[in-house]
């Protein structure tokens, strides 16, 4: 046999095995595809035919205006709606609208909300702790105790969001900023392939959005981001004027290209400003 | 991290599972009657009744104050818990009953002649233990299984758990349930052919009740401390974060809620025998409601605080409805407010607050 046909039967191996285990299989270079999801609330349409392609570690902005559907996008990703036509895949073999909530965050795609979500009641180090990729059975709970890896990896994880010395604090008294920043570091304790992040720079101060940013750049590359963002600062930063930005509005694709592309689309100048 | 118990909290477990266990029994039996020092024996079964009180707050504080789910019907579970070993030991009456015929009173005076099917186990102590645990134990399996799969949550759980113990209440006054109705079941003589009504038996049920109470107690601090714990509390800060985190929530509180239940029944089963009664009354939605404000009263999520609350509550019940019968009802109605506005960690977290400013 040929080498390329040797690599080429060892990929459709790798294609099929994980397709049996459950895997997400990434082999042909798309990490999320949506295509043409329709939800509708009482006859509103949320979203409407949306089509989206998210490639292995891209990191992708989503801006458009209030109402959008950027939110309901997210939670058809994540399985909190689902939706009345269309379809998820995660690589190319995992139907997400199959799975529950929990089991799309275990085969790994993760969720910053809107709001930031933290454990208010536990410390900085437990809300780590929780998200710590681990069995997550209850019998296995019971019985847990941290290796030394994990707490290297929580050491790690605390180092970069830059909350090492708030760790033994109480969640519920940090500051917005902070909550935000704890809560990015819950979903890479739990090592996602996809990060999806509902405006995580909402309510931090322009050095957080700024290290945010460089936070989320370093993670480029090892994951895929979807980052739905207001802030066009902070959106221009993320893209560095090389990387697509897609505009939706009224639930579909307005528009995707550069951000100075979309910025110059007449389209998109009158949905952001009105007539 | 923190450890299960410091040194301290050792030493205090001992010292409560001492009190019970050689204290009480010293004091009531060896102490002579008239002694400053002698515990009468009302005040024996009182404090056994309320060790099977604080019982069924720690399981509370497990469910609502470590998980967030307030349920207002745990009454039933304590209930059935009772009637398990109520059965046994209206059984165990034989043939020293009112009618002297070997059936219970009940069933002669509504002119049954054989059991009904659910009695069939009651001859045996064992298995209707056993029953003390399975029962309530299924019911709250099943019942949670629906409630948490089709994620009801807050208000509208509590209102479904005071259905369920309100419902529950009404199939037992019914004769034909084969409970004994309204009456429930009475005038106990034996249990395992021992004399229930003597001193010493008073004496062993308490000691027993305040052992178990620390047992659970211990479990309940080894349960709060481990992860599995610290994802209850989670679930009840932000449900949605431990979903999308890759938890399943329906397990967690199912299997918490269903221990909860449980401990709620071996309460019952330890009340029945002290009290000597056991009727549908206890399945009363106010019931069921009371074991909640012992658990506010005390301090949620604390552990020992419900434990605390549920001594503090019924002291000050048996004092005022022997004082003012009158204005029990509105005093606990105040206390319930009072603690809601102005300590809203009860009252240890007013201890905690003082003796963070000293």
């Amino acid at each position: 046999m040929t080498p390329d046909l040797m690599e080429a039967g060892a990929k459709a191996l790798a294609a099929h095995q994980s397709f049996v285990s459950n895997e997400p299989y990434f082999g042909q270079g798309v990490a999320l595809y949506v295509q043409d999801i329709t939800v509708s609330f009482d006859g509103f349409k949320a979203l409407n035919n949306l089509t989206l392609t998210i490639n292995v570690g891209e990191l992708r902005c989503i801006i458009g205006p209030n109402g959008a559907g950027k939110t309901t996008m997210m939670d058809c990703i994540t399985g909190k709606t689902t939706p009345d036509s269309g379809k998820v895949f995660f690589g190319s073999n995992i139907d997400l609208l199959r799975l529950k909530e929990q089991q799309i965050a275990q085969i790994g795609v993760g969720r910053k909300f809107q709001k930031p979500t933290v454990y208010e009641q536990l410390s900085v180090f437990e809300n780590l702790e929780l998200a710590l990729k681990a069995d997550r059975r209850v019998r296995a709970s019971l019985f847990s105790r941290l290796t030394g890896t994990q707490l290297d990896r929580i050491a790690e994880i605390l180092a970069l969001i830059h909350l090492k010395d708030e760790a033994q604090r109480t969640a519920g008294l940090l500051s917005h900023g902070q909550k935000q920043w704890l809560e990015i570091g819950m979903l890479l304790m739990q090592d996602p392939k996809l990060l999806l992040l509902d405006e995580p720079v909402a309510g931090m101060t322009d050095e957080e959005t700024e290290r945010t940013a460089e936070l989320f750049l370093s993670l480029e590359g090892q994951h895929s981001l979807v980052v739905v963002e207001h802030d066009m600062k902070f959106v221009d930063q993320l893209t560095e004027g090389r990387k697509t930005v897609t505009v939706l509005h009224e639930g579909s694709v307005l528009a995707e290209g550069l951000l100075s592309e979309v910025q110059a689309n007449e389209k998109v100048v009158e949905v952001y400003l009105g007539r | 991290m923190k450890t299960l118990l410091g040194a301290k909290g050792w030493a205090a477990v001992a010292a409560a599972a001492a009190t019970v266990a050689v204290l009480v029994p010293l004091l009531n039996l060896a102490v002579p009657d008239g002694n400053l020092f002698h515990l009468s024996d009302y005040t024996v079964s009182l404090f056994g009744k309320i060790l099977c009180y604080a019982i069924c707050a720690l399981a509370m504080d497990l469910i609502w104050g470590y998980t967030g789910i307030l349920s207002l019907g745990h009454g039933v579970f304590f209930a059935l818990g009772g009637y398990g070993m109520g059965m046994y030991l209206m059984r165990q009456i034989g043939r020293d009953g009112q009618y002297r015929m070997d059936m219970p009173d009940f069933m002669v005076f509504l002119n049954w002649k054989t059991f009904p099917w659910h009695w069939a186990l009651s001859d045996s102590f064992v298995a209707q233990m056993l029953l003390v645990l399975l029962v309530p134990g299924l019911l709250a399996l099943a019942f949670g299984f629906f409630a948490f799969r089709s994620r009801i949550k807050g208000v509208y759980f509590s209102i479904i758990t005071q259905a369920l113990t309100f419902a529950a209440m009404l199939l037992f006054f019914r004769n034909e349930t084969g409970f004994g109705g309204n009456n429930g079941f009475t005038d106990f003589k034996r249990i395992l052919g021992i004399p229930v009504a003597t001193s010493e038996m008073r004496v062993f049920l308490c000691a027993l009740s305040g052992l178990v109470l620390v047992a659970f107690y211990v479990m309940g601090r080894v349960i709060v401390h481990s992860k599995y714990g610290r994802v209850l509390q989670a679930i009840r800060d932000a449900e949605s974060r431990v979903m999308f985190t890759g938890y399943d929530p329906v397990a967690y509180k199912l299997s918490i809620w269903t221990l909860s239940a449980v401990m709620c029944a071996v309460a019952g089963a330890l009340y029945v025998p002290q009290v000597g009664i056991i009727n549908p009354g206890e399945m009363s939605p106010a019931a069921s409601i009371e074991i909640a404000i012992w658990a506010a009263v005390g301090g949620r999520a604390t552990l020992i605080g419900p434990i605390i609350g549920a001594f503090f509550v019924n002291g000050a019940k048996s004092y005022f409805t022997v004082a003012f019968p009158e204005f029990w009802l509105f005093f606990l109605g105040a206390l319930f407010i009072a603690v809601t506005l102005f300590l809203p960690n009860g009252i240890v977290g007013l201890l905690r607050r003082n003796k963070e400013r000293s």
